[in-house]
């Protein structure tokens, strides 16, 4: 493994992709839980890493490409800081979800296609369920979920997060 | 906060009942800051000179609090919830403020503190504990019995409990032939969804030839507004782990594998830690109960594929490629992981199972209906007065679940309303949704599919009177055709297309023939998708259809969506007979279109407005109409 690793990419990161690799014995069968552990690392999945996965495991880079972009929990483009996720189940859904991720996006100046924001700070995106439709409508932001939301009270939670980073 | 540092004057530390004090850490109650509760319930008791134990022992002595954490105790709107044992009392919303006269109250001086009792919407009275809450009084648990008591992180607890008795009987005193015959005879069936009979299943997985077997349990819980067994997992992990055993016994398996959904970090971890110590026990490993039978489990985390929750696409995903499923047969029983026997259940069914074998299957069939024997999960949700986990017998009706243990259908303000019930959605994006008219339908698998809708993996979706069934057909078919993982054609292309139909109801610009599109490319995509997501994505559309036609035609024909849902159509307008002339909504619309004086109706101009709905929300008299 060592042997394929180019000088210039010997970042303390791609040593991690490699210890990801062995502990998952180099298995392609094991290709999913690799690409998790992978973002987990990056917090995304970049073009370069995912060839190099391929390398490593003896297959095609289409087939990891395609895994990684058929899962919608895998990402090939970089997140925010903070990762502002808009639960849109049915029980949210019906509780008036959409007027909250329309308050989010439009506080934080991004849309459905471009999620995240220029500064790179906020990506906001929905989920189709988070299992908490008791406490609908729900927000998660960076893995704390917020229950019985209103517009006014999720962009106050941004809020809070900005004034924190502008300090 | 008196002197009465004392033991209980009601002799509650008695030394027959342990004091326990138990705080739901399902992923509602966390949200709602269990765990500070928890802490600083945990420092306050020890701080009031009380023993403190938050382990679980066999053995208690007199006076000490047991305090756990436990998990989803099904009532999740009213988190975060905490139990008081021995008297049972369940205080609810429980804030870190109230934890001082929680201890003080009820630990120290024995009383309860009435103002975190559940007060009955109905009869305005506090109830002390679950034993007098509807909510709780009309179901019968089984599979949730020890979800929100037990600790779900101790083995030694679910053990005390009698716990892995079944898996052991199943390894040591049973063969696989009887363990089959005995699922088969309770008629258990598959909890996920497709309701097929469990022991015939596993009959066909056994009966394959003697080698490599897989046990999977199917715990992608991808339906939108179903939480049943994310709830089971973070409650009752090693009742999850004990059916996979039996099921692994049953026919001859010694790899099993929990495919978790990556939305459920807490399930995730909770069924890990329980596999772990199950290892250490020697439930698991190389001889599993010391029956010189080896049984490996793992737990896996899916990557957010809804498909993924049908079999064959599981397996795809197991395997490291993309989760697209293949035609059947041959089925997982014949073929499937690696080629090999493979048997996929639910998690609820799995958890039936352990019960199924502990008590036998004349126990089993004692409730639910002849066809559809036992008890089943759901999850109430929506606009309900008591959004939560239910479990009741099949055979129970809509009314039953909605009105008895929902407490009836709430109003955009979330107050109960006497006739605001318009339909339940069952069984999420395959499903269907049922009118007034099925109120008194029982709930089981055949009743419901006589109706067009599904009992599916259990989601219940309440909704009320303003709530529009065309743009609810539009977000589960939303949902599907993004799901669809592509592999058909009609599929792939036909839920779009539904999908631009739908919008060009919702938008006003369908015609009749949109309609006969419609229903004719439903018909299509049922017919032509290979998969369970593609063939039952119709479902939602033609369902709605069948019940609510006049609302299509209102849309299709008039313009007019009759809940003023429909942003496009909606053409709002000031009730002047209800209208007081509080100048509210004039004040907050944003492009200044409401006119009219103070204490005067006031007046929508059609031209300025937006038709953002924001004079609705602010109008307390409900003026205003058609939006």
């Amino acid at each position: 493994m060592t042997a394929k690793r180019k000088p210039e990419s010997t970042g303390r990161r791609f040593v991690k992709v490699c210890h990801i690799l062995d502990q998952h014995d180099h298995n392609p069968s094991r290709l999913v839980p690799i690409l998790q552990a992978v973002q987990e690392e990056y917090r995304y999945l970049p073009q370069e890493v995912l060839t190099y996965v391929a390398t490593a495991l003896g297959v095609s880079p289409a087939r990891v490409f395609g895994v990684a972009t058929f899962y919608a929990h895998f990402t090939i483009l970089p997140k925010g800081k903070h990762l502002v996720r808009l639960c849109d189940g049915t029980a949210c859904h019906v509780k008036d979800s959409v007027p909250i991720l329309r308050a989010l996006q439009k506080r934080l100046g991004v849309d459905d296609r471009r999620k995240t924001t220029e500064d790179m700070l906020f990506t906001v995106e929905t989920v189709a369920c988070l299992g908490a439709c008791g406490l609908a409508p729900v927000v998660v932001i960076d893995d704390q979920v917020y229950g019985q939301q209103t517009p006014e009270s999720a962009v106050k939670l941004v809020e809070t997060l900005i004034t924190q980073e502008a300090q | 906060m008196s002197a009465q540092s004392l033991p209980n004057p009601n002799g509650n530390n008695g030394h027959s009942a342990q004091r326990r004090v138990i705080v739901c850490a399902g992923t509602g109650c966390v949200a709602s800051g269990s765990y500070k509760v928890f802490q600083a319930l945990v420092e306050q008791v020890r701080a009031a000179g009380l023993p403190v134990v938050t382990e679980f022992r066999p053995e208690h002595e007199a006076g000490e609090v047991r305090l756990n954490k436990s998990g989803c105790q099904g009532f999740c709107q009213m988190g975060p919830l905490v139990t008081v044992l021995p008297e049972n009392l369940l205080y609810n919303k429980v804030r870190l403020e109230d934890v001082s006269e929680i201890v003080a109250e009820t630990l120290v001086a024995g009383r309860a503190v009435d103002r975190l009792l559940y007060v009955d919407s109905t009869t305005k009275k506090h109830c002390r504990g679950v034993e007098e809450i509807p909510f709780y009084q009309r179901q019968q648990r089984f599979v949730l019995r020890s979800c929100g008591t037990i600790d779900p992180e101790s083995i030694d607890e679910y053990v005390h409990q009698g716990g892995y008795a079944a898996a052991k009987k199943a390894y040591l005193q049973m063969t696989p032939e009887q363990i089959c015959q005995e699922i088969s005879r309770s008629g258990l069936r598959g909890r996920g969804g497709g309701g097929f009979p469990t022991g015939r299943k596993w009959e066909a997985a056994r009966s394959q030839p003697e080698g490599k077997k897989y046990v999977i349990c199917n715990a992608d819980e991808g339906d939108p507004g179903a939480f049943m067994n994310r709830s089971v997992m973070e409650g009752n992990p090693h009742s999850v782990l004990e059916g996979l055993m039996i099921a692994a016994r049953a026919i001859g398996a010694d790899e099993t594998l929990i495919y978790v959904r990556t939305e459920y970090p807490l399930a995730v971890q909770r069924m890990r830690t329980a596999v772990k110590d199950a290892e250490k026990r020697g439930f698991l490993g190389a001889d599993a109960f010391g029956s010189g039978k080896p049984l490996r489990c793992e737990v896996m985390e899916g990557a957010g594929a809804f498909v993924c929750g049908e079999e064959t696409a599981m397996i795809a995903s197991i395997e490291g490629q993309r989760g697209m499923p293949r035609p059947k047969p041959p089925f997982p029983a014949q073929s499937g992981l690696w080629g090999k026997p493979t048997i996929i259940n639910n998690v609820e069914t799995l958890a039936h199972s352990v019960r199924v074998i502990n008590e036998g299957a004349e126990q089993f069939r004692k409730l639910g209906t002849a066809a559809s024997p036992g008890t089943k999960t759901f999850a109430l949700t929506g606009h309900v007065a008591n959004t939560g986990l239910v479990e009741v017998p099949f055979g129970a009706t809509l009314r039953e679940v909605v009105f008895d243990i929902g407490g009836g259908i709430t109003d955009r303000r979330g107050k109960v309303t006497r006739d605001g019930f318009k339909a339940v959605q069952i069984g999420g994006p395959s499903g269907g949704c049922l009118t007034r008219e099925h109120l008194d339908l029982p709930l089981d698998y055949d009743s419901l599919r006589g109706v067009g809708a599904m009992v599916g993996s259990g989601g219940l979706v309440a909704m009320n009177s303003k709530t529009c069934m065309v743009a609810i057909a539009r977000f589960f078919m939303d949902f599907t055709q993004r799901e669809s993982c592509g592999k058909c054609v009609l599929c792939r292309e036909g839920t779009r297309q539904m999908l631009a139909l739908l919008d060009d109801i919702i938008e006003g610009r369908a015609t009749a023939e949109t309609l006969d599109l419609l229903r004719k490319l439903a018909s299509a995509v049922q017919k032509g998708s290979l998969c369970g997501l593609g063939k039952t994505a119709p479902n939602p559309v033609l369902s709605t259809l069948r019940h609510f036609p006049a609302e299509y035609d209102a849309h299709v024909f008039h313009k007019h969506c009759p809940t003023g849902q429909c942003k496009a159509l909606a053409k709002p307008s000031i009730d002047p007979a209800k209208c007081k002339g509080c100048t509210a909504c004039a004040k907050k619309c944003p492009v200044n279109a409401i006119t009219g004086e103070r204490k005067q109706a006031h007046i929508i101009n059609q031209a300025l407005c937006i038709k953002c709905g924001v004079c609705a929300e602010v109008c307390k008299l409900e003026a205003v109409v058609g939006v």
